[in-house]
């Protein structure tokens, strides 16, 4: 039987899932700056602090370091705290607290304690904030052992996936770019549907081209696809969903279909975490491919100002169709 | 040096008041993007500030800092066109609105991460000391950034090494939209700061001719090798956090009413008499000019993005 479905924003579907966690786990509350009386700037948890009050939806003082230290404690002595940051670009504050306590916890612990916690927010340029608010960070906690990434692209993988993160006994690192908060999709009316991680997702099948990304990148390649199906070129959409654990057998075995792969990331191409995926492809798939695989990144500058020039360091669906014909 | 006059200091802040009213134009017709941050009824804290500083001084703000900027001596025309993203922005469009830097002038950043500057400034004050250069630092920050830990690390480091700097807390009694009750625990902030070894002077910040005679003061010292000075500044935005922020769901309006009858250009004004208007009008007047021609400045080329990551 097909569960019923309702339509809902990723932001929406996200909510709900959060609404729906705090209902379930008592255990489970958020912290973060500007989330309780003014029920965040990106709304998220509208409504959350009239419906679970102030000792579960804490509004912090301007401290991603003090924040993240104190969830870490909270989390390794029974709780569940989720932590919003305003932007990812403000965990950048945080980084000593997240790599070098929340992930190493569990290892450097013997497994003693567990470090349960969410770490959510936008990642990603939105509107000309400019370089020092636009930073895609999911490629620099995957980059780290011991934290769980995801970075969902559609309204239900925001349901499940956020609820699969609450409920792990990780940290997790779950990643909203600013432009995929308003993309409307089909959610399950289910309260246990959770979408596990290390799962990747065809959105679209084809027998051509390979195009590779997560959040944001993913509606890109899906707009791309469609553009070349156009002139005849059979792309097949894969988002990843989960940077860590990493679904590489979907992966695999999309190139095994298509032969040929084009990864995109909104980070900085140099070291972004597609580099990762591509390379990973290289080793493992090297007799499969038909012509090497192409990586569609940021520009590696700090993000610029400028409309004009903040367009050029973005991935667009142009860059795309242009990665693509370089391989077909 | 002589405190401006009532006009001079109204001059700097009404030039400031336009831009902001340009600013907020633009941006609801969307030919601004991105977050604006207004510091309308703060005026004259930049006003008094910068006017006990010399052209080479040091100075970093924060993304509400315009008025600084401009106070500091700043060409309107290379604010206004790095505002617009233009070409002919002070960084090209490169840095934008929250990032607006000008050597020339001494200023090392308005900046969009909320504490940023002050550790910045302190590192400049070094340099004053170290070449005995007779340059002061002053950093000006908000009431929410003086809970970040590096902006303690920064002022401790400062009164360690008896370094230049002056610290201008701008105390609005609110960071973004949280109230200064909900996120310190202790809300004396002169305590805070004077618990690293310095003084700690509270003014009203809605003056400008109180504001340059307390921070004329901690320049002096600063210049003389007293070292730093931590200068509490009260005063209001009387708008919004931000332009997504109406500001009104966070205060009751008649908060936000007494504060805009108690406005530093209101006050200013009155005690100026009839020439005061003819001084506002004028400023309106020039930066709508300056806006005009910022629009008119050309875009930055494309291919600019990637030159400039090294030196
Ligand atoms: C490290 C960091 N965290 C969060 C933000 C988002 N933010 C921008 S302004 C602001 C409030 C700052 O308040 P305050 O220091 O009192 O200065 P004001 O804005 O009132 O001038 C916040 C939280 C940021 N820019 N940087």
């Amino acid at each position: 039987m097909i569960a019923a479905t309702t339509e809902l924003s990723f932001r929406d579907a996200l909510r709900k899932a959060l609404t729906e966690e705090l209902e379930r786990d008592d255990n489970v509350f958020v912290m973060g700056e500007d989330i309780g009386r003014y029920q965040g700037t990106f709304r998220v948890t509208e409504g959350m602090l009239t419906k679970f009050g102030e000792r579960r939806i804490i509004d912090t003082p301007i401290v991603e370091p003090g924040f993240t230290g104190i969830a870490i404690g909270a989390a390794m002595t029974g709780l569940r705290p989720i932590v919003e940051m305003m932007t990812m670009s403000f965990s950048i504050l945080a980084l000593d607290q997240i790599m070098n306590h929340a992930a190493k916890i569990h290892y450097m612990t013997g497994g003693q304690a567990t470090v349960p916690m969410v770490i959510r927010g936008p990642s990603g340029a939105a509107k000309q904030l400019s370089a020092q608010h636009s930073h895609s960070m999911e490629g620099w906690y995957a980059h780290c052992p011991g934290l769980k990434v995801v970075a969902p692209a559609t309204a239900a993988d925001a349901y499940g996936m956020f609820k699969a993160s609450v409920r792990d006994d990780n940290p997790v690192i779950f990643v909203e770019n600013p432009g995929v908060y308003t993309i409307k999709g089909q959610v399950p009316d289910d309260v246990n549907y959770l979408v596990p991680f290390g799962k990747a997702a065809i959105l679209r099948e084809g027998k051509d081209v390979s195009l590779i990304g997560y959040s944001r990148m993913t509606h890109v390649n899906l707009a791309a696809a469609e553009e070349l199906a156009k002139d005849g070129i059979d792309c097949e959409v894969v988002d990843v969903r989960s940077l860590t654990p990493l679904d590489t057998e979907t992966i695999y075995e999309s190139v095994r279909k298509t032969h040929r792969a084009v990864v995109v990331y909104e980070d900085w191409k140099n070291g972004g975490y597609g580099g990762e995926i591509a390379a990973r492809i290289g080793e493992d798939c090297f007799d499969d491919l038909d012509a090497p695989v192409v990586r569609c990144g940021g520009l590696n500058v700090p993000m610029p100002y400028a409309r004009v020039l903040e367009l050029e360091c973005i991935p667009d669906v142009k860059d795309v169709i242009e990665k693509v014909r370089k391989i077909r | 040096m002589e405190s401006p006059s009532a006009e001079s200091f109204l001059r700097q802040m009404a030039t400031l008041q336009a831009l902001e009213r340009e600013l907020t134009t633009l941006s609801q017709s969307g030919r601004l993007r991105g977050s604006l941050h207004l510091a309308q009824g703060q005026e004259a804290v930049p006003a008094g500030a910068c006017a006990a500083l010399q052209p080479s001084d040091y100075l970093t703000a924060t993304y509400r800092g315009h008025g600084y900027v401009l106070a500091k001596g700043c060409s309107l025309d290379g604010v206004l066109a790095e505002i617009l993203g233009k070409a002919t922005g002070l960084a090209c469009g490169k840095g934008g609105k929250m990032h607006l830097f000008d050597l020339s002038h001494g200023l090392l950043g308005t900046n969009g991460i909320v504490g940023a500057g002050v550790g910045s400034v302190v590192g400049a004050a070094l340099t004053a000391k170290m070449d005995r250069n007779g340059r002061v630092g002053l950093t000006v920050f908000g009431d929410g950034a003086i809970n970040q830990g590096h902006v303690h690390e920064a002022m401790n480091m400062a009164a360690l090494y008896q370094l230049p700097v002056i610290f201008l807390c701008e105390n609005n009694l609110y960071a973004e939209m949280t109230p200064l009750h909900r996120s310190h625990g202790n809300v004396n902030l002169l305590e805070r700061a004077s618990s690293y070894g310095m003084d700690a002077i509270q003014v009203d910040g809605n003056d400008p001719f109180k504001v340059y005679e307390v921070v004329k003061k901690a320049v002096d010292l600063g210049r003389s090798g007293g070292g730093p000075t931590f200068i509490e500044a009260l005063t209001y935005r009387t708008v919004g956090h931000y332009q997504a922020d109406a500001g009104t769901s966070y205060r009751t309006l008649e908060e936000i009413e007494e504060w805009r009858q108690n406005s530093p250009i209101k006050r200013l004004s009155a005690r100026i008499g009839p020439d005061a208007e003819k001084i506002i009008d004028e400023a309106d007047e020039l930066v709508h000019e300056a806006v005009e021609r910022a629009l008119g400045s050309p875009d930055p080329d494309p291919a600019t993005a990637l030159q400039g990551v090294f030196a």
